[in-house]
């Protein structure tokens, strides 16, 4: 038995989560690059998170991210003749991020992160406290 | 001549071990199995967000009484592929898995509700403090014992 392969779960959650909330970062801050081609517009970010087992002789699943995912949604047309990127019909493309979206998968990923951290807190406090009582 | 010595040391050491075996009864496998236990719930913690995950949780009561040998075997799962995920839990011991009943399915097919897993392992990792206080108590007791009341 590994007395420490809960880190390596809670470890592989952080790690997940981190991805997550880089994704939604990298996401909003693309929100507004808009191209005059729809082929080459940002295509936001969604990270697949898959059940699977981190360590050796574990046989807790942890999780991990399966692969980025590029979302296939149709980028938002808007006619703006102006504007120095518009195509020769005057559209601009920009990529169909929702903001509101965005912010509710940041809270999302932030809280899971959070409990994580609180599973390895009380791990090594639990852990400790074993040792402790076995080498007084 | 060698085996001989052999033989004789390890009679010594099953003489010396004999009465100490058993130190901490059964809140050795208690604490093992709540270790076990808190390994699992952070393993659905960690899976909060993870498509198709179904939470577990282990029988703690029919794992004790099996782990002590009152229950009757069981059956464990045969693993087939390498994928497949071993039915016993770290600790080795044979322990009963259980599917968490949601209160709120989710559309992706996960049944971890972080707030209810927050509470189980909150529980869980109290009910380990409570058995390793046990288990301090014991050995705070042996030692009285060994020192003679010193």
């Amino acid at each position: 038995m590994s007395s420490f392969g809960i880190f390596d779960i809670a470890g592989s959650a952080l790690a997940a989560q981190s991805v997550r909330l880089n994704a939604v970062a990298s996401n909003l801050a693309n929100a507004g690059s808009v191209t005059g081609d729809p082929n080459t517009v940002f295509k936001p970010k969604e990270p697949v998170f898959e059940a699977i087992a981190v360590s050796d002789g574990q046989s807790l699943p942890g999780v991990r991210v399966r692969e980025i995912a590029d979302n296939t949604a149709a980028p938002l047309k808007r006619y703006e003749p102006g504007h120095p990127l518009a195509d020769p019909e005057g559209y601009i493309y920009a990529p169909p991020v929702d903001a509101v979206e965005q912010m509710v998968n940041m809270i999302s990923a932030a809280r899971s992160y959070q409990a994580n951290v609180e599973v390895m807190t009380t791990a090594r406090d639990l852990t400790l406290r074993t040792i402790g009582a076995m080498s007084r | 001549m060698v085996s001989d010595d052999a033989s004789h040391a390890s009679q010594a050491k099953t003489a010396v071990a004999g009465p100490l075996d058993n130190l901490l009864g059964i809140q050795g496998t208690a604490l093992s199995l709540h270790r076990a236990r808190i390994d699992q719930i952070a393993s659905n913690i960690a899976n909060a967000d993870t498509p198709g995950y179904l939470a577990r949780d282990i029988d703690f009561e029919q794992a004790l009484q099996r782990a002590a040998g009152s229950a009757d075997a069981g059956v464990d799962i045969a693993r087939t592929a390498p994928g497949h995920l071993n039915a016993h839990n770290s600790a080795g011991a044979p322990a009963r898995q259980v599917y968490r009943i949601p209160l709120q399915p989710a559309q992706d097919g996960n049944t971890v509700e972080l707030s209810t897993e927050n509470a189980k392992f909150a529980e869980a990792a109290m009910r380990y403090q409570a058995t390793l206080t046990f288990i301090e108590g014991r050995m705070n007791t042996l030692k009285t014992a060994i020192k003679g009341g010193e």
